[in-house]
Formats: C-alpha cells, structure tokens, sequence
C-alpha cells in the first residue's frame, strides 16, 4: 500500500516536470509563431521592397502602391519614450514618498486609488486626453506661440504617462519595500540624512528592480492603442515636433486593418509594420534583460 | 555606583500604538565598558537600543517618552541634530548590511557624508579603519569589487570597519554574531575586546556564554523591563532576583 503510493508520489514528480517543460515550451514557440504568422503575412509586400526599404522610406501613399513606415515608427518612438520620460521621475517620487515618508493610514488610503486608476479603460483615457489634454496642448501652442491643433505627439505621451503610471507606483513600491530596513538604518547610523539615505543607498540598492519595472512599462507604452489614435492627430506625415501630429504603428493598425482592402498590398504594409512593432518590443526587452544581468551582477 | 556613565536612560516608555514595549525604564551604562543586554526573545532589547540613535524614530503609530542622556545630552530635546547624535553611534545588525558599493565606499560613505574630499586622506583613512577590523590584509587587492560578494563574516567585519570610521563614541550591536560561523564570531569577540579599550561597546546577545566571557556589565531584561543590571560576575554568580536566577541558570523558555 504505503509502496504503491510512494511510486505514484515518484511518478507524479517525475511527470510534472516534463508537464512544465511542455507549458513553457508552448509558451515560447507561441512568440516564434506569432513572428512566423507575421512575417508569412508581409511576405507579399516584402517579396518587392526590402524591409529596411519600408523602414527608411517616409512617404506613406496606399494608392499608388508607396509604404514607408518610416513616419509611425518615428511617432512610436517619440511617443513611448516621451511618455517614459514624463512619467518615471513622477513615478519614482510619489513611490518613494508612499514607502519612505507615509504613515501606514495615508499608505492604505494612495494604494487603492492607485488601483482604481490601472482599472479605467483606455477609452475613457482618450475621451479625457480629447477633452482636457488636446485643450492644454493648444493651450501652451498659444502661450508660446507654436502652431499645433492640440491632437499631437504630445498630448499622447501625456495620456500615455498617465496611463502607465499605476504600472509603474505598482512595482516601484513594491520593489522599495523590499529593501530590507535594516539597510536604511545602517546608512541613518553613519549620519546620512533620511534623502541622503534614499537616494544614495535605497534606489542603488533598489536600482535593478526598479529599472525591470521600468521596461514594463515602456513595453506597456509601446503597445498602446486607444487612447493614443484619440489625441494624436493620425497624421502619416514624419513629425515636426511634439506639436505636430502623429501616428504610431498600433493606431495605424487599429485604424485600417480591415478596410481599403481593395488595394494591393495593404494588407500586407499592415503586417509588415505589425511585424516591425513585435521586432521593437522583442529587441527592447532584450536589451533590457542585458542591462538587468548587468545591474544584478552589482 | 559611582562610575561615569556615557548613556543615562530616565523613565523611558516606548509603545507601538497601544501595545506598550518598553515600560518606564532606567537605567545607567557605563562608560567605556562592554554592556551586555540579555533577556528572552520579543523583551524589548531591540526596542531600546533603537532609542539610543533614535533609530525609532521612522517606525509607524512609535510612541516614545522619557529621556535618553548621552554624554548628558537629552537626545530627544527639542534643538537635537538628529545625524549629530547617530553620528556618535556605529551599529551592527544581526545580519551584516554591506551598501550597494564598493569594499572601499562602504568605509567612505560616512566620512565623505561629513565632507571629507581629499583622495589621499580618504584612502590613508580607509586602509586605517579596515586595518583596525583585520581585514585589510584580506582585502587590500580587491577593494573596489562590491561589498556584497564578500563572505558573511567579512562583511560583518566591513560593517565594523564603516561604523568605526565616522569616530562614534559608542559600538552598539544588536546580535552582532548571530548570523556568523563560529571563525567569525571569534573574529568579532576578539574585535570586541580590543575595541573596549577605547570605545563604549553596548550589545545584545541570545548567548549567555558570550555575555559572559566579553561583558563587564550586563542588563537583564524581561517583558519590557529591566529586572537586574550590574557587574557581570554579581548577576551570573549572586544574582538578586529570582527572574534573573532563572535566566542565567537556563531554566527558562
Ligand atoms: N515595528 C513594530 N511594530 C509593532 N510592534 C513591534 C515593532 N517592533 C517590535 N514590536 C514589538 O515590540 C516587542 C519588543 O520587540 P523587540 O524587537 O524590541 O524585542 P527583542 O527583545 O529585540 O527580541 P529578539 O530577541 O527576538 O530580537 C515585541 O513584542 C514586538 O512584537
Ligand atoms: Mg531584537
């Protein structure tokens, strides 16, 4: 009895480390298969002009058969990195003032509202960039005298800080609370300043996590559509500045997928900057991953 | 007693919102000596050495009242420089707690914080205080490779080493040994002993062995008050409570 139960408990290990082999495998080939359906798709447009022809090119003409896809990746880029700009040094101070200076009472009244934010749907982000930030952004084109409708490269990376920002006080927090505190006194101990303390050992020590969440996000900010198509003009026109307008790949996407497919090679221009957006976050991530080995090793 | 003392606590109460931790303790400690502080697990030893560098402070719903002197300056008064006062204190942890940085960091981040600047006076003083807790000659090749690969005991004898060298007065160390192999205890104990000549060296131990071979005074502890203190040789060997008789004789859980 004891001697059958006792083989089936070995059986059963043994088995269920072939059946995790299996899930993470499936996992990964689901990348490799996502990028082989992509590039199947592209393949019509790829089989004229080489890919970095697409990518180099900035003249965006459907209709006479012309697909650069220079001006969205430009838009993408500017966008996300805008974005990340804005929102991590916020980010990183409201997380530092929730783990290091709040009381537990005010702690538990920020987390939820926190929460309540990564809950809201990126329409309504969009409906809010429209009605408040395209009105500011014309607002400061006034002020100082630069031309812009408002819907602009802007004004996108204004929805899109706001939008990753509950991503981010998420795991910044979380990350800062891990630093064991024995740590802050240690430094507190040899006369640091409580800021002295935070700045020059915590996010040091913190530095490897922190910069993990902040990847996450900019992946995040990479990928997002909605509220984005809704405030940035969708203009397929290399931009002027961060006044002008925009367009980036997922809006292209989300915009045209599905329509004017009478025209040749439509379909496949919108596969093909699919392709470029998946390629931009797998290159990025693994960038990322490198700078991360790097950071632990300290 | 009529020794000087470097740390007078007066009528010191300490509560974590209503639960009251420390009650209404005294207490002198004696000036370049090593004070040991005994007592059962959760007695409040951790609690009161916070006090002394106000450490305590940070910790969420703290309530503290009473007097902590040192050098018969009233710490918690209203004028107090709070980096002054944790400047005169280096502490070890019960595990060691190495900065993110470099061997050499570790022992210059205090003495940079106060504006020391000069490369070759930082570096004459870096090898001087990692000389002092033995480890120069260990580590003399590698002092900017980072802290953290260090073995545990090396790495308590760094945190020796950059507590040392902000010039505190007093050593507190809260179970300074417990994480290390017995080599690095000893390593420790020995530290301890030489140190005592020059410094006030205030610990808490678990190991009554070890209070006894390197304390001159010890503080027993129990429930949040002290229940005997005085030289090492009366509480082990004619303690005046029953509570203390009972710890030291090990008849205790
Ligand atoms: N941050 C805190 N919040 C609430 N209660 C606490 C906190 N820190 C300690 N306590 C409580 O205070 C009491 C004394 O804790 P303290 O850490 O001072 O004990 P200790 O004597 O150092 O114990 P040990 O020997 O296990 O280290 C315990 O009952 C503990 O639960
Ligand atoms: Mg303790």
């Amino acid at each position: 009895m004891t001697n059958k139960r006792n083989s089936f408990r070995i059986l059963a290990d043994k088995l269920s480390g072939k059946v995790f082999l299996t899930f993470a495998v499936i996992a990964c080939s689901l990348i490799l298969l996502i990028l082989a359906g992509l590039s199947f798709k592209s393949y019509p447009l790829l089989k004229h002009v080489s890919l970095f022809k697409v990518i180099g090119s900035s003249i965006w003409a459907p209709a006479d058969g012309k697909f650069g896809l220079l001006p969205f990746i430009l838009s993408t880029f500017l966008i996300t990195i805008l974005a990340t700009v804005f929102a991590v040094p916020v980010c990183l101070l409201a997380s530092t003032y929730i783990v290091e200076y709040a009381s537990n009472t005010v702690r538990n009244l920020i987390m939820p509202v926190v929460d309540i934010l990564a809950g809201i749907p990126s329409v309504i982000f969009g409906i809010w960039g429209v009605l408040v930030l395209v009105p500011f952004v014309s607002f400061l084109g006034k002020t100082f005298n630069i031309a812009t409708e408002g819907y602009s490269i802007l004004a996108a990376a204004l929805v899109l800080a706001v939008m990753v920002f509950p991503v981010l006080i998420n795991i910044f927090t979380e990350v800062l609370r891990t630093v064991p505190n024995d740590l802050r006194d240690s430094a507190l101990s040899l006369g640091a300043t409580k800021w002295e303390t935070i700045s020059k050992v915590i996010y040091r020590k913190a530095a490897a996590g922190l910069f993990a969440a902040v990847i996450l996000g900019f992946s995040r900010a990479l990928g997002e559509t909605i509220a984005v198509l809704m405030v940035v003009g969708n203009s397929p026109l290399i931009p002027k500045s961060i006044f002008g307008m925009g367009y980036p790949i997922p809006a292209l996407i989300a915009n045209n997928y599905g329509e004017m497919m009478s025209i040749p090679m439509y379909d496949a221009a919108l596969m093909t900057a699919a392709l470029i957006l998946f390629i931009i976050i797998l290159l990025f991530n693994a960038a990322g991953r490198l700078v991360l080995i790097k950071l632990e090793k300290n | 007693m009529s020794e000087k003392s470097i740390i007078q606590v007066k009528n010191l109460s300490v509560s974590y919102g209503n639960h009251q931790v420390l009650k209404n303790l005294s207490i002198d400690i004696p000036d370049n000596k090593l004070t040991a502080i005994i007592g059962p697990s959760g007695c409040g030893k951790t609690t009161l050495f916070k006090t002394f560098n106000r450490l305590i402070d940070d910790t969420d719903g703290i309530k503290v009242s009473g007097e902590v002197l040192v050098n018969g300056e009233n710490i918690y008064g209203k004028d107090i420089e709070i980096t002054h006062i944790r400047k005169k204190m280096g502490l070890l942890n019960q595990r060691p707690t190495p900065l993110p940085m470099s061997i050499f960091d570790n022992v210059a981040f205090g003495m940079r914080l106060q504006g020391l600047k000069d490369k070759k006076e930082l570096a004459a003083k870096v090898e001087h205080y990692l000389r002092l807790a033995s480890l120069w000659d260990e580590l003399k090749d590698r002092l900017h490779a980072p802290a953290a690969a260090l073995s545990i005991g090396q790495q308590q004898r760094l945190c020796l080493a950059r507590g040392l060298a902000v010039e505190p007065e007093i050593i507190l160390g809260d179970e300074p040994t417990s994480a290390l192999d017995p080599i690095s205890t000893q390593h420790i104990e020995q530290k301890f002993k030489e140190l005592k000549e020059d410094y006030t060296i205030i610990m808490v131990t678990h190991i009554l062995r070890q209070a006894r071979r390197l304390a001159d005074y010890i503080v027993f502890m129990y429930l949040g008050e002290i229940i005997e203190h005085g030289p090492t040789d009366e509480i082990f060997n004619n303690p005046q409570q029953k509570l203390t008789q009972d710890y030291v004789k090990g008849v205790f859980n």
